[in-house]
């Protein structure tokens, strides 16, 4: 029953297409380099022009992401980082800035809280739901429960190589944004967006997605605004991570800006 | 409102479980879902991939013409069947029951893995595909692979722990010289797991052109019921060659498990007999209190990971745990989806082996029977040696119990790590160095 539902990232992506722009999505990791660092880091990027936040939960094992993302996660791992700490990291970004904060997670750390309880927690801390790279519509009957139950949004991801048929169910099964992988490989800055982000993302708009967001090599301010041209947003992550490692909360900040000069839809 | 998924609880799943109680086949169960486990636990961009395998795979198994080619490698290639050997020596030990060895050792390359390689490739040429990927820990199933690719014309390339590489130097040597390409692996643990993540990162990227050629009964669907489909021929020679030899069904079949595939292989023949007991011997490491070993069904709890849902190894935040045995064979913390199924409904009991039991099982064997098995089969080999002298227990004729050993594999790469064990070895000979790095000869 999506209608009775307040999607979150919805809404946020929804104000920025009223004010003539793509969204800008942009990702952190928990705990890299420590938990303070991923508040100050996501605050500046709601700051300085992001719509809405991924805050991913590391994982010993994450196969859709490239050396930078996991050597971050790796790093947050070792310093101790906990699952449970998400929903404060959460928490604390909500109640700092208006920016819609997903979770973008494996789906085993979900499965081994419990999705219910991990689902209610995170409504609780004021999240606005997730971003699953590893789990689909057809594995997905807990989610779909729990994300009902405490009103929260389900971001499925839809490839290159998803069938018409994949590409409707998906579609159908996701609330907030359908998550348009642009390329077929893992996370990563890349020197241009692939053509066949476009083509996904008509795809899922022929399906029925109000809101597509396209990921995967976006790393550039051309990059958003080839993108904003196609796509109701743009999400960065391996820019961010990489900006963050090197230059800190400021080098966020200032990636972000200019990030947010490409969203203008012309 | 939304569609409503399948869920592993329903469907299929359920049927084969009330199947199971009515007393109906367990045998050719086809997945995705093994009761409540299997699945598809993958990113999006992977399943076109492996609804292609599965489409493959149905048409093959139906098709006259693939069986006949899998059954010509088999036969003409591979050296099948293997024999069934009755090990009187070492059945001494074992309560005075008869033991019988599937001598999967003496396939071609050393092992069971050669079964489901051949296979995988045959699919992978059926898909149109050049190029096939594939993960190794000790380098037993990336010297399959690479053989596989030799033998049918296909580039190969192996993904194994950068660790993993300097302490199997020589396995690498042999998958160069079989003209594979080997990655060492610098992720994460650089381990097992983090070679078949890797290999999981290749195949999305090239997943036009690439098969990943998994190397056990795990992983998505359609891998678990794949790999067990080319590994079944061991089980039903097995039941065959051991009415022929003994008159009737065996009272035990036992076979190590790290994911499984030599496991299911053997179990899958017997699965309908109840009266045939099915133990898998996991990895008990340095015993399952120490927290180093790779006891998965023992001690882990269902999760998800590289695919399927199963019993894993997993820490109170569903992070993976680093497993530990001295077979790099079974030094995974997952396992296959099947057996997480068969363990539960109680069809096959599972039982952890520690190194020292191992050991000291693959010295027996050596000494009995003139025959070095690989680590990983001397789990099974130890802990057949159980189920023996617990079979035999109060029976006037203990010959009357009679177990089958699935030996999954020659203990050739493992000279080095036992001549260490033992201390068979100069302590200031190049030998010892390089059995204390755990190097497979």
């Amino acid at each position: 029953m999506n209608f009775e539902i307040q999607s979150k990232s919805a809404a946020a992506i929804d104000r920025a297409r009223a004010a003539g722009r793509a969204a800008l999505v942009g990702y952190l990791p928990a705990g890299f380099p420590d938990a303070q660092a991923t508040i100050d880091a996501a605050v500046a990027l709601a700051e300085n022009g992001a719509d809405v936040i991924e805050i991913g939960v590391p994982y010993s094992d994450p196969v859709m992401d490239g050396q930078v993302i996991q050597a971050a996660t790796v790093q947050s791992l070792a310093n101790g980082f906990h699952v449970a700490q998400i929903f404060d990291i959460v928490a604390a970004i909500t109640a700092r800035c208006d920016a819609a904060v997903l979770v973008m997670t494996y789906w085993n750390p979900v499965m081994r809280m419990g999705v219910d309880e991990f689902s209610r927690r995170l409504a609780e801390a004021g999240g606005a739901g997730l971003i699953t790279p590893d789990l689909i519509p057809d594995e997905a009957a807990e989610w779909f429960e729990a994300s009902d139950k405490y009103g929260l949004d389900r971001v499925f991801l839809v490839a290159p190589s998803s069938s018409p048929e994949r590409m409707a169910m998906t579609v159908k099964a996701s609330r907030g944004f359908v998550y348009a992988v642009s390329i077929m490989g893992v996370t990563g800055a890349r020197e241009s967006v692939s053509d066949a982000a476009h083509r996904v993302v008509e795809a899922a708009h022929a399906a029925g997605a109000e809101r597509v967001c396209v990921g995967l090599g976006v790393s550039r301010a051309e990059h958003v605004r080839e993108i904003a041209a196609y796509a109701e947003g743009a999400i960065v992550g391996t820019a961010l991570v990489a900006a963050l490692g090197k230059d800190g909360v400021d080098g966020v900040a200032k990636l972000a800006a200019e990030l947010r000069s490409g969203t203008p839809k012309n | 409102m939304t569609q409503s998924p399948q869920t592993p609880e329903s469907g299929a799943a359920s049927d084969t479980a009330g199947a199971f109680l009515a007393g109906a086949s367990l045998r050719h169960a086809a997945g995705p879902y093994f009761g409540k486990y299997g699945g598809r636990w993958m990113p999006e961009s992977l399943i076109a991939a492996l609804d292609e395998l599965e489409d493959t795979f149905e048409k093959a198994k139906s098709d006259p013409e693939f069986i006949a080619q899998v059954a010509e490698l088999n036969r003409n290639y591979s050296g099948r069947p293997s024999l069934l050997t009755e090990a009187k020596r070492f059945s001494e030990h074992a309560g005075g029951a008869r033991v019988f060895l599937k001598r999967e050792d003496l396939n071609h390359t050393g092992s069971h893995k050669i079964n489901n390689v051949l296979g995988q490739a045959l699919l992978a040429k059926r898909m149109g595909k050049t190029r096939i990927i594939a993960e190794t820990g000790a380098g037993q199933h990336g010297v399959a692979s690479a053989t596989a690719a030799a033998l049918l014309g296909l580039e190969c390339v192996v993904y194994m722990g950068a660790e993993d590489t300097r302490r199997q130097a020589l396995n690498v040597a042999r998958m160069e010289l079989l003209g594979a390409t080997v990655v060492p692996v610098t992720a994460g643990s650089q381990t097992l797991k983090d070679a078949i993540n890797e290999a999981l990162r290749d195949w999305v990227a090239n997943v036009q052109s690439t098969h990943y050629l998994l190397g056990t009964a795990a992983g998505a669907h359609p891998f678990p019921a794949l790999v067990r489909y080319f590994h079944e021929v061991i089980g039903e020679e097995a039941r065959e060659q051991i009415i022929s030899q003994t008159g009737r069904l065996p009272d035990a079949v036992c076979a190590c498990i790290g994911g499984g595939s030599n496991a299911i292989g053997i179990f899958h023949g017997f699965l309908d007999d109840p009266s045939v007991e099915l133990y898998g011997f996991e990895a008990g490491g340095e015993g399952v209190e120490t927290g180093r070993h790779a006891a998965t069904i023992t001690l882990g709890r269902p999760g998800v990971l590289h695919g399927a849902r199963s019993y894993l190894m997993q820490d109170e935040d569903g992070q993976t745990i680093e497993s530990h045995s001295i077979s790099a064979g079974l030094d995974y913390p997952g396992v296959g989806p099947e057996h997480s199924y068969l363990a539960d409904l109680g069809r096959a009991k599972y039982q952890p082996i520690t190194d020292s039991e191992a050991m000291e099982a693959f010295r027996l064997l050596c000494r009995t029977e003139g025959i070095i098995p690989a680590i990983e089969s001397s789990h099974a080999l130890a802990g057949a040696l159980k189920v023996g002298k617990s079979l035999t227990e109060g029976k006037a004729d203990p010959k009357d119990v009679i177990i089958i050993v699935n030996l999954s594999g020659r203990g050739d790469k493992d000279v080095a790590t036992a001549a260490e064990w033992f201390g068979l070895l100069d302590e200031k000979g190049p030998e010892a160095e390089i059995g204390a790095e755990g190097e497979q000869l």
